[in-house]
């Protein structure tokens, strides 16, 4: 046990990021149970990956349904690409500023800590006010889900992601409140870790949802 | 709301949504007495353990508590209880069938639609579902030889969103009304226009909410699996039931959010008027039927995979012997892993997708056969050449082995398109999938609870009441399911509430024989239990090793203090308890007494029954569209969670002394099992050697 766990110390040459890899001969599926944060962020990864399996089911939903159109408006008759283009850049930048929050976290600055996150809170919230004009100019055209099937995949898929965004935001400023009142504590830095994994996972799906849904969209 | 039909907005009142005195089914009294006798029970045992002074244990010890192996106990009572529950309708159909021949019976069809209903979701989502996540929560952190979870409290907040879909259902009963619809709820009947009842939307939030349990139960068993393993417990030295946990979990993860998302698009279409299923305005209702069962088939090997964990464990355990080939056994749990996610069209061959495409879904179904065949094969010859004890739990292993194949070949028969054009839909396939879910799910979790029983609460159960039960639900389960193969055979089909073909009649007799068998069986179960309560001095485990068992578990005393283990066990190889255990017999000497330190553990957290309760005011409140207590319950369930994100204090520590005090108890019981000289607490020798 105690060979074990002196071959086990965290942090050597070769090991930059902790990660518990390249420990002489005892092989890293043999070195004991990991550290609290690789297993918080370990597990947080296995949820964001069935996250992406619901959010699979709501692509194949709109693969499925994209030609159903019922008489109603094809998909190349409703997006505004610049639109779209907006949104994209208000969610990629606000994941830029999210990683200068990671930085900070790093840092244990609050101050450029509370910036960052602002500034996510605030491109995020600008990407939201984009999304829902567009879902509300679309209702008033006419285009509603109710339309056709083609429309309601659409608002779902779409409509997920923005949920997805609301509840990051939700959780953004409880995580801006914790470092406010708590600082910088071990379990409150894991949990700004995982918040940013949601955050960029939330991108991974935008850029999905950008091209299969905005750019194939242009010639269906 | 505007999207709302307007039938639906005459209804709803903004206070009370959907809800009126009329949805209390007073013109029905089945369910009414049904419901009042178990309220009043549950008041009874509520006002005892009030007047008994038992609530302020209750809740610190059991509540609030997140050590693994309590949430694990609380799992499996959930399950016993919607055992009984779902097993009354099983007996009300049974009846219902029995006497139903050229008349309608004593159900009216109304209330057979929700009975045969809420047997199907009770019994997956509400008996098996919570009996193998309860006991893997139990067994695996201490066959890993850690001492909790990777995260404690979601552990807890899963236990009890678990709980509150199984309240839901059961609520079902008196407020409104479950589903007609059979439980994997197919538009467009289960669409608005053909189910305008609450029935279908207590189905949806119930899984739901259940769901996100499961689903949060799955990632925390996956990252204890992969990142929290005792030292030295490489990957092939785990036992084989962690193993078919991993694959359970991981099955978990990646096929619950399917239904999830299939579950929301319907909640769309009923609520907001999308039209995903709908007949009208391009909906598809085939999408639905592939989207359910791609969740479906996984759902099948997510129940019965931890079942051929626990029936290694005791077949290797009662042989005497460890498991055949170990290996191969790895290789077929993730075969059957991945495979199965490549068969969910076998569920509806009738579809019509071409020849093809069924082909193509009838081959990978039977080469599911393949590694099935291997387990198979792998527990025949551990019992080969073995000391086989045949205790109860062993008989439930080789009941489930006989009984499993007749299911397996059953369900190669089906997996031929063409033969499951004319068997589709018929009580052939109601056999069939009792065949596989009952000797391998129930008699899996049956020997599991027997197996663990003693490590769970110190005392073994008693064989004699244990050995009866087996037998009564293995003839009970012959006669009950056999006669089906024939009615299907005959041309009857599923979900009958009655019917006017005389020649059926018998084997529907025999049948409801075969389900008062089954009760006999149960109520076997129940004697056992209070008998080895009442017995529990004499049957007492007190070496923490009753069955001379091989894995970790059995090395902690029974049951295990809090944390488990005084210090991480040292692994060198399969079958780590049994190493040990063969050194020390060899060198007449347990192992070197370890340096004790200071165990840190998570403090217990009401978050999981605070989170639960908001959880059940919010699934209630949008089944009845009352939409201000939506909000409510969604606010209260999110400060919860800030509330606990504000701790400061999230664990605790126990001295070294106390743990060695511990330690020293359990080393005097295992050097008495042993036959070995115990060594007194401060290393001088207790007993000449």
């Amino acid at each position: 046990m105690s060979a074990h766990a002196a071959k086990r110390g965290h942090g050597g040459h070769g090991d930059p990021n902790k990660l518990g890899h390249g420990h002489g001969d005892v092989p890293s599926s043999e070195a004991g149970p990991a550290d609290k944060r690789i297993v918080v962020a370990y597990g947080f990864w296995i949820f964001l990956l069935s996250d992406f399996i619901m959010f699979a089911g709501f692509f194949a939903a709109y693969a499925v349904l994209v030609g159903e159109t019922a008489g109603g408006p094809r998909p190349s008759e409703l997006f505004d690409l610049t639109l779209v283009a907006w949104e994209t850049a208000f969610l990629l930048l606000s994941s830029f500023a999210c990683g200068m929050a990671g930085i900070a976290a790093f840092a244990r600055n609050k101050f450029w800590f509370q910036v960052a996150m602002s500034a996510t809170a605030l491109l995020g919230t600008a990407f939201l006010a984009l999304e829902l004009y567009e879902f509300t100019h679309l209702i008033k055209e006419g285009a509603g889900p109710s339309r056709s099937a083609f429309l309601s995949a659409f608002f779902a898929l779409v409509g997920c992601h923005g949920i997805h965004v609301t509840l990051g935001l939700l959780w953004l400023s409880t995580m801006q409140a914790q470092v406010w009142a708590k600082g910088f504590r071990d379990d409150i830095l894991r949990r700004i870790a995982c918040w940013s994994l949601f955050w960029h996972a939330l991108d991974i799906i935008w850029v999905a949802l950008f091209t299969t849904v905005y750019l194939f969209g242009m010639g269906q | 709301m505007s999207t709302l039909r307007t039938v639906e907005t005459d209804a709803i009142s903004p206070f009370f949504g959907k809800l009126s005195w009329d949805s209390i089914p007073f013109d029905n009294p089945l369910p009414l007495v049904a419901f009042g006798a178990a309220g009043l029970l549950i008041a009874a045992v509520l006002w005892w353990t009030w007047k008994e002074g038992h609530f302020p244990y209750l809740w610190r010890e059991w509540i609030t508590s997140v050590d693994h192996k309590r949430i694990g106990v609380m799992y499996c009572i959930l399950a016993a209880v919607m055992l009984l529950r779902g097993f009354s309708d099983a007996l009300l159909m049974r009846s219902q069938q029995a006497i139903a021949m050229g008349n309608p019976g004593y159900l009216p069809p109304d209330h057979y639609d929700q009975v045969f209903t809420a047997h199907g979701v009770l019994m997956i989502f509400f008996v098996a579902m919570p009996f193998m996540v309860g006991l893997m929560n139990f067994a695996v952190p201490l066959q890993l030889g850690v001492r909790d979870v990777a995260f404690p409290t979601l552990n807890s907040v899963s236990f009890w969103l678990t709980a509150v879909g199984a309240l839901l259902v059961n609520i079902s009963l008196v407020i409104g009304e479950f589903a007609k619809t059979g439980w994997v709820v197919y538009p467009p009947l289960s669409e608005l226009r053909f189910s305008p009842g609450v029935g279908v939307d207590y189905y949806i939030w119930a899984l739901q909410i259940a769901g996100v349990g499961t689903l949060l139960s799955g990632v925390n068993l996956v990252t204890t699996i992969l990142k929290m393993r005792a030292p030295g417990m490489g990957y092939t030295r785990m036992p084989m039931f962690c193993w078919t946990s991993l694959a359970t979990n991981l099955l978990i993860v990646a096929a619950f959010p399917i239904l999830t998302a299939t579950l929301a698009m319907l909640t769309l279409d009923r609520y907001l008027d999308f039209h995903f299923f709908t007949n009208e305005l391009g909906g598809n209702q085939m999408m639905f039927v592939n989207l359910i069962w791609a969740w479906g088939h996984p759902e099948v090997y997510i129940l019965v995979l931890p079942a051929f964990g626990i029936f290694s464990e005791v077949v290797s355990t009662f042989s005497g012997k460890p498991l055949f080939g170990y290996r191969s056994m790895i290789a077929a749990t993730m075969a059957i892993c991945l495979l199965s996610f490549m068969v969910w069209l076998h569920h509806f061959f009738t579809m019509g997708a071409g020849a093809d495409v069924n082909g193509f879904f009838g081959i990978s179904t039977m080469i599911i056969a393949v590694p099935t065949g291997v387990k198979v094969f792998n527990w025949i010859f551990t019992m080969y050449g073995g000391r086989i004890r045949y205790t109860s739990m062993m008989l439930w292993s080789v009941g489930f082995i006989v009984t499993f194949v007749i299911g397996g070949m059953t369900g190669v028969l089906l997996a031929i398109p063409p033969a499951d054009f004319v068997l589709h839909n018929s009580l052939f396939l109601v056999a069939h999938f009792h065949n596989i879910v009952i000797p391998a799910v129930l008699f899996g979790a049956f020997a599991g609870l027997t197996y663990w029983w003693p490590k769970a609460f110190g005392f073994v159960l008693d064989e004699k009441w244990g050995k009866r039960s087996f037998w009564f639900w293995i003839t009970g389960f012959y006669v009950a399911f056999m006669p089906l193969y024939v009615l299907g055979l005959m041309g009857m089909t599923r979900r009958l509430g009655h019917y006017d073909v005389p020649e059926w009649q018998p084997w529907l007799i025999a049948a409801s024989a075969g389900a008062l068998l089954i009760t006999c069986g149960i109520a076997c179960q129940i004697i056992m239990i209070v008998v080895s309560i009442r017995n529990r001095e004499a049957l007492a485990d007190v070496s923490g090793d009753p069955w001379d068992g091989r894995t970790l578990e059995w090395i902690t005393t029974s049951p295990p203090p809090v944390f488990n283990f005084a210090v991480l066990p040292d692994v060198r190889g399969e079958e780590a308890y049994w190493g040990l255990k063969s050194t020390a017999r060899e060198k007449k000497r347990l192992s070197d007494r370890p340096e004790y330190v200071d165990v840190e553990m998570p403090k217990n957290s009401p978050t999981g029954v605070v989170s639960a309760f908001f959880a059940t005011v919010l699934g209630f409140a949008l089944i009845w569209h009352i939409w201000w207590m939506v909000i409510l319950g969604f606010l209260g369930a999110w400060a919860t969670f800030v509330v606990f994100s504000w701790r400061d204090e999230t664990e605790y520590d126990i001295h070294a002394a106390d743990v060695a005090e511990a330690d020293d108890e359990r080393r005097r019981a295992k050097a008495k099992l042993l036959d070995v000289p115990h060594d007194g607490p401060n290393g001088t020798e207790g007993a000449p050697a």
